[in-house]
C-alpha cells in the first residue's frame, strides 16, 4: 500500500515540477508548484516525518507560494521576455544537465556509507516520541547556538530588505492619531450665520 | 562546560558583536538620521572591544557547544586580521558614504553583521556552523554591495553577487549533504575519523562540491566571474571590505575544512587546490593587463593573490599554513592601503576610477603617489616589502612539498603581474599630469600611510607576527 502511494506521490511530484517550468501562464506555474509541495509533503509523511510534512505545507504552501502568487499578480513582469533566451541556451544547458545527471547517477549507484554512519546518525525511536518533541529536545539544548545564529541571519535579511526598498517620500498623507484625537468641534467646525434670501 | 561559561570564555568576541548589533539597531531606530555618526563610531568601538576580548583571552584552546565551534590559535589569529580589516573598512567608509549621500545607520550595522558571520565562519567546526556563518556573512554582503540602490551599476553588482552566491551556496549544501550521508555526522573531526585515502566516489563528490562553493566565496578562478563586476559596481569602501575581510574569512574556512576534515584525502583535494591555484594566479596576471578601471584591476589582482594563498594550502603542511597566515596579513594591509588610495581619487567632488586619472600624481600629490607606488611594489612582490615575504613563505613550503611546477608557475605569474603594477607607478611618475585630485580626508590618508609604513618596515621586526603565525599553524596539526 505504501509503495502505491510512494509512486503516486512521486509521479505527480515530478510531473507537476515539469509543468512549473514549461507552463506558459506564470499563475499556472505557481499553482503546479503548490501541487508539487503537497506531494512532497505526502512523501515525507510516508517516511514518518510528519513535522517536516506539516512545515512544508504551512511554510512553503501557506507563505512562500502565496507570496509568489502575489509577486506574479502584482508586479508587471514580462515572462515572455524572460524566456527569450530559452531556445538559445537550451542545448548548452541540457548538455550540462545531462553530464551532472550522469555523474549523480554514478554516485547513487556506487553509494557507500561509512560503517559507523548508521550508528553515528542514530535517531530516536519514532514509535516512542513524536517528531516535534524529538526536534524540540535538541533544537533548544544541543543546537541552541544554531537557532540563535539563524535568528541573526533572519534579522540581517529583514534589515537588508528595509534598507534596499524603503523610501521615505515627502508629502505622503499619513494617519496622525495624536492630531486626530486632539481635534475638537471648536477648532474644526466653523459656524456661519446665513441670512435668508441673501446667500453666503 | 556550562553554557554560559563557554559563551564567556570562548565565544566572547561573537557575543560582543551580536550584542553590539542589537544595541546599535535600537539607537538607530530611535534617533533616526541623527544617529549616523554615532552608530558608525560605536561600530568601530564594538569591533575594538571584540579585538580586546581576543587579545586578552586566556588563549586556551577548546571546542565549544558540542563541537559546533572551535577556539584555537588559528581562529584567533584570523579573527584579529578580520576584525582589524572590518574596522578599517568602516573608517574608510565614513567620508565616502557621506559624500555619496549613502550615510545611513544601517551600513555600519550590516558591516558588523557580516563581520560576525565571518567570525562564526572562521571558528566553525561542523557543517551546519559552516553554512550558517557563510550565509550570515554573504547575506549582509549582498545588501552592502547594492547599498547605492539608485545606482544601476551597484544594483547590478548586488543582484549578480546574490544570484551567483545563492547558486554556490546550493552547491555547497549539496556537497555537505553527501558528506553527512557518508559519515553520519556533521562534525569535521567526525568526518576525518571515518574518511580514508580510498574514499568512495560519493565522498569525493561531496568534497568537490563543498570546495567549489568555498572557492566561489574566496573568488578563486574559475569561480571568479562575479568579482570584477561586483568590485567595479559596488561603492568603493564596500569593494575594499569584499577584498579584505570577506576573503580572509573564506580562506580560513577553506584551510580548516581541507586540513581538519580531510587530512586522509590530501592527495585528492590537493589536485583541486593545485588546479585552482594555477588558474587563479595565471588569470590574475594576464587578465589584469588590459584593465583601465583601477577597481577592476584590483579585482583581478585579488584573484591572483588568492591563487598564491592556495599554493600555500597545496603544500598541506604546517609551514604552508604559516605562510597563508602571513599572506592574509600582508594581503589585507596591501588591499586596504590600495583602496584607501583609490578613495583619494576624486576630481571636483566626483570620484574617478580610471588608471589614466592617476597620471602625474607625483607632481600634484607627491605623498599619495609615493605611498601608492610602495603598495604597488609590495603587491608585485618586490623585496624588502611585505608582499615579497608573503609570497616567499607560501612558495617555500610548496617547493618543500615537491610541488615544483606549481611554484614555478607562481613565480612566473608574479613576474607577469609586476608589469601592470609597475605600469601604475609609471603613469603616476612619468605621464603628463591629469586634473589634480581634491584634498582627501585625514582618516583615509592616515590609513594609506599606516598600511604602507607597515609593509615597508615589516622586515625590521618581523618576530611577533611570525611567532603568532607559527602558533596559528601549529594548532591545525
Amino acid at each position: 500500500m505504501a509503495a502505491v502511494f510512494f509512486y503516486l506521490f512521486s509521479v505527480v511530484l515530478i510531473a507537476s515540477a515539469f509543468v512549473v517550468i514549461t507552463a506558459r501562464n506564470p499563475v499556472h506555474s505557481v499553482l503546479f508548484l503548490i501541487l508539487a509541495f503537497c506531494n512532497g509533503a505526502g512523501l515525507f509523511l510516508l517516511q514518518g516525518a510528519e513535522f517536516l510534512a506539516m512545515i512544508l505545507i504551512v511554510v512553503y504552501v501557506g507563505a512562500v507560494a502565496v507570496l509568489f502568487l502575489f509577486v506574479v499578480m502584482m508586479l508587471d513582469v514580462d515572462f515572455a521576455e524572460l524566456k527569450q533566451g530559452f531556445q538559445k541556451y537550451l542545448p548548452a544547458g541540457a548538455a550540462v544537465g545531462a553530464v551532472v545527471l550522469f555523474e549523480l547517477a554514478f554516485v547513487a549507484v556506487n553509494w557507500q556509507s561509512a560503517p559507523t554512519a548508521h550508528e553515528a546518525a542514530a535517531v530516536p525511536i519514532l514509535a516512542q516520541v513524536t517528531n516535534t518533541a524529538a526536534l524540540g529536545e535538541v533544537l533548544y539544548t544541543k543546537y541552541v547556538i544554531f537557532s540563535q545564529v539563524s535568528a541573526l541571519v533572519l534579522l540581517t535579511a529583514m534589515i537588508g530588505a528595509i534598507v534596499l526598498t524603503l523610501r521615505h517620500r515627502p508629502n505622503v498623507k499619513r494617519q496622525n492619531i495624536e492630531e486626530q484625537n486632539s481635534r475638537t468641534a471648536k477648532s474644526v467646525v466653523e459656524l456661519k450665520k446665513v441670512p435668508s434670501r441673501a446667500g453666503v | 562546560m556550562p553554557f554560559f561559561t563557554q559563551l564567556a570564555h570562548h565565544f566572547l568576541p561573537e557575543v560582543i558583536l551580536a550584542a553590539g548589533v542589537l544595541a546599535l539597531i535600537l539607537i538607530g531606530a530611535w534617533r533616526g538620521e541623527r544617529a549616523n555618526a554615532l552608530v558608525s563610531e560605536s561600530a568601530v568601538g564594538v569591533m575594538g572591544l571584540a579585538l580586546l576580548a581576543i587579545v586578552l583571552s586566556s588563549h586556551s584552546d577548546a571546542s565549544v557547544f558540542d563541537g559546533a565551534y572551535v577556539d584555537d590559535a588559528f581562529s584567533r589569529f584570523v579573527k584579529v586580521v578580520t576584525l582589524v580589516a572590518s574596522m578599517v573598512t568602516i573608517l574608510l567608509s565614513t567620508d565616502f558614504m557621506r559624500r555619496a549621500h549613502l550615510d545611513k545607520f544601517e551600513y555600519p550595522i550590516l558591516i558588523l553583521l557580516a563581520t560576525l558571520g565571518m567570525l562564526l565562519l572562521i571558528s566553525a567546526d561542523n557543517l551546519i556552523a559552516l553554512y550558517l556563518g557563510l550565509e550570515l556573512m554573504s547575506l549582509a554582503l549582498y545588501v552592502v554591495a547594492a547599498f547605492a540602490r539608485d545606482d544601476v551599476r551597484a544594483s547590478e553588482a548586488g543582484l549578480k553577487y546574490f544570484v551567483l552566491g545563492a547558486l554556490s551556496s546550493g552547491m555547497m549544501l549539496y556537497g555537505a549533504s553527501l558528506l553527512y550521508g557518508f559519515a553520519g555526522t556533521i562534525s569535521f573531526t567526525g568526518i576525518a575519523a571515518v574518511v580514508s585515502g580510498s574514499a568512495p566516489i560519493g565522498v569525493v563528490f561531496g568534497l568537490v562540491f563543498v570546495l567549489a562553493g568555498l572557492a566561489f566565496k574566496m573568488s578563486a578562478a574559475p569561480f571568479h566571474m562575479w568579482t570584477p563586476d561586483v568590485y567595479e559596481g559596488a561603492p568603493t569602501p564596500v569593494s575594499a571590505f569584499f577584498a579584505s575581510s570577506a576573503k580572509v574569512a573564506a580562506v580560513a574556512i577553506m584551510v580548516r575544512v581541507t586540513l581538519t576534515a580531510f587530512p586522509a584525502m590530501t592527495s585528492q583535494w590537493r589536485q583541486i587546490v593545485v588546479f585552482l591555484a594555477i588558474v587563479s594566479t595565471l588569470l590574475g596576471a594576464f587578465a589584469a593587463i588590459g584593465q583601465t578601471n583601477i577597481k577592476r584591476l584590483m579585482a583581478y589582482s585579488s584573484i591572483g593573490h588568492m591563487g598564491f594563498v592556495l599554493i600555500g594550502l597545496a603544500a598541506a603542511s604546517e609551514e604552508g599554513v604559516r605562510g597563508i597566515a602571513i599572506y592574509l596579513v600582508m594581503y589585507s594591509a596591501m588591499t586596504l592601503g590600495a583602496f584607501a588610495a583609490i578613495l583619494t581619487m576624486r576630481v571636483d567632488g566626483k570620484p574617478v576610477e580610471n588608471i589614466s586619472d592617476l597620471a602625474g600624481l607625483s607632481r600634484s600629490r607627491s605623498a599619495t603617489a609615493f605611498f601608492l607606488a610602495m603598495l604597488m611594489f609590495s603587491l608585485a612582490g618586490i623585496p624588502p616589502l611585505g608582499g615579497f615575504f608573503a609570497k616567499y613563505y607560501v612558495l617555500l613550503p610548496a617547493v618543500q612539498a615537491g610541488l615544483y611546477p606549481l611554484a614555478v608557475i607562481g613565480v612566473l605569474a608574479s613576474a607577469v603581474g609586476a608589469f601592470y603594477y609597475l605600469r601604475i607607478v609609471k603613469v603616476m611618475y612619468f605621464d603628463e599630469p591629469a586634473p589634480v585630485f581634491d584634498p582627501s580626508s585625514r582618516t583615509v590618508g592616515g590609513i594609506l600611510a599606516l598600511s604602507t609604513i607597515f609593509l615597508l618596515f615589516f622586515w625590521v621586526y618581523p618576530a611577533p607576527l611570525m611567532d603568532a603565525a607559527s602558533a596559528a599553524a601549529k594548532s591545525l596539526f
